[in-house]
């Protein structure tokens, strides 16, 4: 299921301003790749970029190719809203539908999308999809229940339910955890290590403990200046990142030296 | 795999989406097409009006002089009901912003609130019935101690039925909505300004005029205006209050006063002949054009003092 | 005796704080004399008990101020006088409030009866007849004016915030929606006449004439109060939806909408109260008639306020050999107790709906 995604030459535009310049790399599948950088580096817009979610903004374009296994992302007759459906996302803050109990929410997007599904079928996918987000322990029995009810770690585990509810291949995470306590972040960290297994994962961070905790990969991203685009400074195993990188900035900005 | 329809070089667009969008664009559209429906069909129901023969403007002989005395009407109550209001809508907002205990200071805003709610035809209904009756020893006194300012001339009605009365009534009208407007803005003065007028030693009244007031200015001024919107256009108030007959007078006591262009409409819209009916057509797309005028200062007044507090 | 230092530089610190101040019961004082000076006047000269109170407001207003600078100096004076002043505006006010209130009640409750709701006026002369006509067409009447305007107004709200952010046609359309705003009722009544004469010739007066109008007059509400809301909707449940592959139309109508649902049935009941009271339009569209009619495309349609309105400009002579105010009068009244009750249940229906919705969007976060 799981599949890679290739990058070339991608830059990102609102508008006249080049937010992102230049970037390649191949995110390998059934691992899970970290960003990191300075606040406004780009890593956020790059990373929605991956499923066309900075289409969002009025004015956003991209120039380059993106390429999830052969299929290219930003071809003419490519349809944002089914790239959607295989690529999913996290959100820095849990976002529950707030009109839909835990059991709707998981179900959102199949139900949003007016798909018929049996109430077998559909207590199924709930069961696995909380299961898969180590939630169904602690919700199993209030499932009618509004899903703004949890606590900020729980909804967020309930948002990762509802991403791979619709089975999608790749999940994207935008800083899961930064509105988290430490032992819901846990949680997640937990989580994203499990479900790796099945899902090509790319996760967003501030925390740089938690790139070398959770990932394989690491893409380390910078401004060359205030008001210049952001660009990949380096993309390496994380190890070897984290240990021995192969450029100056990155060990600087890694031994916290800026930013 | 990822679906993709036949790569046409267009971006695709689902058909739901395209419904959609295209549907709430149409709504938006549909308004413009109202508005330019208002003023196209006031316009070509009106111009016969304007130029009809003599004696459908009885009393008066062409259009001008027919509407000039409607026109100072409509213009002498709103006048009147705003000198009444102004006072009245700054005290009690500053009441409900900054002097009632603020346990009743909510409900109080609540019950202005509903003043605006109440159906015009019913302050008509207190103004001809009950208050033009209160009126006339006012009136009567007003005659006797205050007579030579031409304002007070007289001589004084005997049924209380006076552009005075009329005023009143569209000054109760008037308040809610001014009142609404300027406490907003009496209560979004920054809280750090007050407290640094506090600090200096102010008494309560030097704090609201040294950080309230210079704040809230040009709000309190489009409150103002919007409340000369309605004043202008309120048609059953001043039908039901007034006697009209067309003069121009500055007189607010009389039994002889100017009607409003609005309740001029519906006064003689049941007997109108249709020469008659696109005189009055075309007096009410005057009286659009005035209030058109009036709101869009209004306007242009709040969005200027919005960039300056964003500045 | 000695005082210590510290002691000496405390008391002159508390002398300089200490200002004369008026005692607390000043304000009762000055009030029982201004009462009581007042109530004397007029009684001696034979006043009216509103002169009197006109009279003891103004001896408080005057005097309080004149006490305090005496006593307090000219600071605390303008201070007080301000109090004075902005309190009176609040009584001033309440006066009339109180006073409409009390007369809507105290005539209309004596005019309506079970007969008064479920007559019309047809073939009355001179007691009795109701309002029922009066009643089904305003109901009709307004409800059809709902039917138009709240869809133009939702999709025009959704148009200015999900589609044309920043376009030149959402830019044109708020303008719009601020002059529509301003447009007096009456000029709404004429629109709608001259579009029913252009199609239907001269003569024309149908009830849901008056909806067209009634519809122009709710547009803007309606607009201005979904817009809000809308824009209230977090975005991060918007794009929740988008990642999850949802379709933008989808997502307005199952996300944004529901999110959003209890402000907009506020705005649109509060819309629809602002409307049901409204006279000129309806009294020179839809006409008026002393029987029922429940059909809004033909014919005279009696409404409340224009009931009201008719009551009061021909009320009628009392019945022969009776002295009394004409039968008209008290009719008059009990519809205006009926239209304002309507018009209150609509504005407490708002307030209960936005208390039930409201604390949604606190608990995020």
């Amino acid at each position: 299921m799981a599949k890679s995604i290739d990058v070339s030459d991608l830059d990102i535009y609102y508008g006249d301003f080049k937010a992102v310049e230049g970037v390649n790399m191949t995110i390998r599948a059934k691992a899970v790749t970290a960003f990191i950088g300075p606040s406004g580096c780009g890593k956020s817009t790059f990373l929605r970029a991956l499923n066309r979610m900075h289409e969002v903004i009025p004015g956003a374009r991209v120039e380059g190719k993106v390429i999830v296994s052969g299929q290219s992302l930003y071809e003419p007759g490519i349809d944002p809203v089914a790239v959607r459906r295989q690529i999913g996302m996290v959100f820095q803050r849990p976002n529950p539908f707030p009109t839909m109990s835990i059991y709707e929410n998981v179900l959102a997007g199949m139900r949003l999308n007016s798909k018929k599904i049996s109430k077998s079928d559909a207590d199924a996918i709930v069961e696995r999809s909380l299961q898969g987000a180590n939630l169904w322990t602690e919700v199993k029995d209030r499932l009618s229940k509004p899903g703004m009810g949890l606590s900020g770690g729980q909804q967020q585990r309930l948002c990762i339910a509802r991403a791979i509810a619709v089975s999608p291949e790749v999940l994207l995470m935008d800083e899961p955890c930064s509105a988290l306590d430490p032992i819901s972040t846990s949680a997640i960290e937990d989580l994203i290590h499990e479900l790796k297994s099945e899902y090509t994962i790319v996760i967003v961070t501030h925390n740089m403990q938690q790139a070398a905790r959770v990932s394989d990969d690491t893409g380390f991203f910078n401004l060359k200046a205030t008001g210049e685009p952001g660009h990949l400074v380096e993309f390496n195993p994380t190890n070897k990142m984290f240990t021995n990188p192969d450029e100056e900035s990155t060990e600087a900005y890694i031994s916290g030296r800026f930013g | 795999m990822l679906s993709s329809t036949e790569a046409t070089g267009k971006p695709v667009v689902r058909l739901g989406d395209r419904l959609f969008s295209g549907t709430a664009r149409l709504a938006a559209m549909l308004i413009m097409v109202a508005l330019a429906g208002v003023a196209v069909f006031l316009v070509v129901e009106g111009l016969p009006g304007l130029s009809a023969p003599a004696d459908i403007y009885r009393p008066a002989d062409d259009f001008w002089s027919y509407v000039g005395p409607l026109v100072w009407g409509t213009v002498l109550a709103a006048v009147v009901a705003l000198v009444i209001a102004i006072p009245f809508s700054v005290g009690l907002a500053l009441f409900i912003s900054h002097y009632a205990p603020p346990r009743i200071a909510g409900p109080i805003a609540y019950v202005i609130d509903l003043l605006a709610a109440i159906p015009s035809v019913v302050y008509g209904l207190w103004g001809g019935l009950a208050l033009a009756h209160w009126m006339t020893p006012s009136i009567n006194w007003l005659y006797d101690n205050l007579g030579f300012i031409p304002f007070f001339a007289g001589p004084p009605s005997v049924t209380g039925r006076t552009m005075l009365t009329a005023g009143i009534v569209l000054s109760i009208m008037v308040i809610p909505i001014t009142t609404a407007i300027s406490r907003e803005v009496f209560a979004q003065t920054p809280r750090l300004h007050e407290e640094a007028a506090m600090a200096l030693g102010a008494t309560r009244w030097e704090t609201i005029r040294l950080a309230v007031f210079p704040y809230a200015k040009s709000g309190v001024v489009s409150g103002v205006m919007l409340g000369l919107g309605r004043a202008l256009g309120e048609t059953m108030a001043v039908a039901m209050v007034l006697s009209a007959t067309p003069v121009v007078t500055l007189n607010l006591i009389s039994n002889s006063n100017p009607a409003t262009i609005a309740s001029n409409i519906a006064a003689n819209y049941k007997e109108a002949t249709p020469d008659r009916q696109s005189l009055l057509i075309a007096t009410g797309l005057v009286l659009f054009i005035v209030t058109f005028v009036v709101n869009f200062i209004a306007r242009l007044i709040v969005a200027r003092s919005e960039r300056n507090v964003t500045r | 005796m000695t005082t210590t230092p510290l002691d000496h530089d405390f008391e002159s610190v508390t002398a300089g704080l200490v200002q004369p101040q008026l005692p607390r019961w000043a304000a009762v004082l000055i009030g029982a004399m201004a009462l009581a000076v007042a109530g004397l006047l007029t009684m001696v000269m034979g006043w009216s008990v509103v002169g009197g109170a006109i009279l003891a407001g103004l001896l408080f207003v005057i005097g309080m101020p004149t006490w305090s600078r005496v006593v307090e100096g000219g600071r605390a004076a303008a201070d007080r006088l301000a109090t004075c002043l902005v309190w009176g505006a609040f009584v001033a006010v309440l006066v009339p409030l109180i006073w409409l209130v009390w007369l809507v009640l105290k005539n209309g409750l004596g005019a309506i009866s079970l007969s008064f709701l479920n007559e019309s006026m047809r073939g009355v002369v001179g007691e009795g007849g109701g309002i029922y006509h009066a009643l089904m067409g305003t109901l009709l009447v307004t409800l059809a004016a709902t039917v138009i305007s709240v869809p133009i107004g939702l999709f025009t709200a959704i148009y200015l915030v999900e589609y044309g952010k920043g376009s030149r046609l959402a830019r044109v359309t708020t303008f719009l929606v601020d002059v529509m705003t301003g447009i007096p009722s009456i000029v709404a009544g004429l629109f709608a006449l001259a579009l029913l004469v252009l199609i239907f010739g001269p003569a024309i007066r149908i009830g849901f004439g008056g909806s067209i109008a009634l519809a122009l007059l709710m547009i803007p509400t309606v607009v201005r109060s979904a817009e809000e809301m809308l824009r209230l909707v977090p975005s991060d449940l918007r794009e929740a939806s988008y990642a999850l592959g949802v379709p933008k139309w989808r997502t307005i109508v199952k996300v944004v909408m529901p999110t959003a649902f209890g402000g907009i049935v506020t705005g649109i009941v509060l819309a629809i109260s602002r409307v049901i009271g409204e006279t000129a339009p309806l009294l020179i569209v839809a006409g008026a008639t002393d029987s029922v009619n429940m059909n809004l495309f033909n014919g005279r349609m009696m409404t409340l306020p224009v009931y009201i309105f008719s009551q009061y400009s021909s009320p009628g002579v009392p019945a022969f050999g009776t002295d009394g105010p004409p039968p008209g009068y008290a009719r008059a009244w009990g519809a205006a107790l009926v239209l304002i009750g309507i018009v209150m249940i609509l504005n407490l229906a708002a307030r209960i709906l936005q208390k039930i919705y409201a604390p949604k969007s606190d608990r995020r976060r």
